[in-house]
């Protein structure tokens, strides 16, 4: 493959004046291993930017979150501009853009969960967790989301902690889940 | 009327991803025989079977097929699409967690008729359960030598947007953009994913597959209507007694799904409203419910059938703030591509918010109404129709519900 951040050309660089919005991160960078993956990942497309969702998801799985230096550095993976995958990485809701809690409890708001007590189940989980939707609870343990349809409508109300579906939720069934995030 | 169980058949076995449990109930026999067929044969069957794609639009699925340029020469690609996110259906949920192998054997004939040599599978970044049960059924079909040999499949998961569901969106998504869909013509049987000749199928649709070339199109048109084939499987949420998802005849009818299947209305009992294609589509009335659920019969009903996501209301529900909800999630899900589109959800969702907190004002109703008709039509693709189809409806049905709540 002939595009990596070995080959650094201009595009590579951050541009000098965006310095300061960046937080004075550390490097980032994929160890070996990840980066052999990324590589494998990108030569499954025709074109390796058919990779750039997963490898982003990989980045934020490595570095936490998707900061302005990890969208240059995965835009010198693949030979795109900052801009390309800062545009990228703003469309899609499972990027996150700053620091994240360890649990994301992203709880369905959508109709078939309306209709089944959703807006009793955010305003429980607002209230266990003393934040509001779009916030992280100040210990950084969760970060609480409302989201559209999960599509496990038949199960209504429900949530999803992280990788996991939570079903049938009830108030007191959310306070159980609660209790069990460490 | 719930017909033979095709796709489901398995869900009972615990095992029923697997491919031990897949090739004893006669998995990749279809694939067998479709070998020693011609792939214009295998999509002249397609065709004959009245096979329409169960993603949404119902577009017979062999004459797709046979939009493929017959002289190309360069890859052809088959995508799946399992981004699954119209409110109101699991169905594709299910079907990659309990019958992954059915969607391999699918899209291994699937290619066979396209000349494809490489398949996507598109899952949308919140199934994760899915993603794993489906990418292990890859493995399996890997190591026992299905695929790799002709045929291989890449496991694409998304990041999160509704609007990838929609064919040139997942298309732009897979090929490492933001999800907007595309202008069409060109359509991606044309030119589609990386610039190639593209079919995209839904997993439901690609899972029938399979069944029809084990037993022929005649028998899997008989199970349905004149005009589509087969069986499908109905989410069914809301109020009913018993959500959850039904595989029956195209041809059923709403009420049966919903009395005889889904157990009846909860709630207070009553039937007030239906949406029967997922919320994209037009809301009906208790009323209107003796129609037949294939796409014909909901179009001709002035609705559609959509991704058969099924959603029940009873009487005490509040259909002004239904659609508030509803038309917060279109608000939000706008890619903001066409004006229209991004202007008119924005502000209809903030109309439908101040009426159901009782602050609309007397001409709101019909300032929606015709903000949603001017838009129909003129956008790049279909999510804005999918918008106004419950605007419109809901507020010409349930008029007087929506006047109760404007203060004089
Ligand atoms: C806004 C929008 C969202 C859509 N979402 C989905 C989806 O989640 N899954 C799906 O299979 N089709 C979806 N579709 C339909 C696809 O564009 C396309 O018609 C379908 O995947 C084709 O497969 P089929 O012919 O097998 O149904 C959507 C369409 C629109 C306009
Ligand atoms: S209709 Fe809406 S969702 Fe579709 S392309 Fe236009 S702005 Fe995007
Ligand atoms: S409405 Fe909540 S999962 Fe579908």
């Amino acid at each position: 493959m002939s595009v990596g951040n070995d080959a650094p050309g201009a595009w590579n660089r951050p541009p000098s004046g965006r310095a300061g919005l960046a937080d004075p991160a550390p490097r980032v960078a994929f160890t070996a291993e990840q980066l052999a993956e990324a590589r494998r990942l990108q030569s499954l497309y025709p074109d390796p930017r058919g990779a750039l969702l997963p490898v982003l998801q990989m980045a934020q799985d490595a570095f936490g979150y998707i900061s302005l230096p990890v969208e240059e550095y995965v835009a010198g993976l693949f030979n795109l501009s900052p801009a390309h995958v800062h545009e990228v990485v703003t469309f899609y809701t499972l990027f996150f853009r700053e620091p994240k809690g360890r649990h994301v409890v992203a709880v369905c708001h959508n109709l078939s969960c309306h209709l089944a007590g959703a807006p009793e189940i955010v305003a429980r989980l607002k209230a266990r967790l003393g934040i509001e939707v779009g916030e992280t609870t100040e210990d950084g343990k969760v970060t609480l989301q409302s989201v559209e349809c999960l599509c496990a409508c038949e199960h209504a109300p429900m949530m999803q902690v992280d990788d996991r579906y939570e079903l049938g939720l009830t108030p007191e069934k959310v306070d159980r889940i609660l209790e069990g995030l460490r | 009327m719930t017909a033979e169980k095709l796709l489901t058949r398995n869900f009972g076995r615990a095992d029923s991803h697997t491919l031990r449990a897949y090739l004893e109930s006669g998995g990749y026999t279809a694939w067998q025989k479709a070998q020693a067929l011609e792939p214009a044969a295998i999509t002249e069957e397609v065709k004959q079977s009245n096979l329409r794609g169960l993603g949404g639009a119902g577009f017979p699925t062999g004459t797709k097929w046979s939009f493929i340029p017959k002289h190309h020469t360069g890859p052809v690609y088959l995508v799946i699409n399992a981004d699954e996110g119209e409110p109101g259906t699991f169905k594709d949920r299910y079907l990659l967690e309990r019958e992954p192998h059915a969607l391999i054997e699918g899209m291994l004939i699937a290619a066979r008729a396209i000349r494809a040599a490489k398949g996507f599978v598109y899952i949308r970044g919140e199934y994760v359960e899915p993603w794993r049960r489906f990418s292990a059924a890859v493995k399996e079909a890997y190591d026992a030598g299905y695929l790799g040999r002709g045929l291989d499949v890449v496991v694409h998961r998304g990041a999160g947007a509704y609007i990838c569901g929609e064919e040139t969106g997942l298309i732009s998504s897979l090929e490492g953009k933001k999800g907007w869909p595309k202008v069409k013509p060109p359509f991606p049987a044309i030119k589609g994913a990386f610039g190639m000749p593209t079919i995209v199928n839904n997993v439901e649709t690609i899972c029938h597959v399979p069944h029809i070339i084990n037993r022929g199109a005649a028998w899997f048109a008989s199970l349905g209507t004149k005009t589509q084939g087969g069986t499908r499987i109905f989410s069914v949420s809301g109020r009913v007694r018993k959500p959850g998802i039904y595989e029956a005849s195209v041809a059923i009818t709403l009420r049966a799904l919903i009395y005889e299947l889904a157990g009846g209305v909860a709630g207070n009992g009553r039937l007030k409203a239906v949406v029967p294609g997922g919320s994209s589509a037009a809301i009906l009335r208790a009323d209107e419910i003796d129609v037949t659920a294939d796409v014909d019969g909901l179009r001709n009903a002035g609705t559609m059938a959509g991704s058969a996501g099924v959603i029940v209301m009873d009487e005490t529900v509040s259909i002004p703030e239904a659609l508030m909800v509803v038309a917060r999630f279109y608000a939000h899900e706008s890619c903001g591509q066409c004006t229209p589109c991004r202007e008119s959800t924005g502000w209809i969702y903030q109309m439908t918010k101040r009426i159901v907190e009782g602050r609309g004002r007397k001409d709101d109703l019909d300032t929606i109404l015709d903000v949603a008709r001017r838009g129909a039509g003129t956008t790049i693709c279909a999510f804005y129709d999918g918008a106004v189809g419950p605007y419109i409806s809901y507020i010409e049905k349930f008029r007087a519900e929506f006047e109760a709540l404007i203060p004089n």
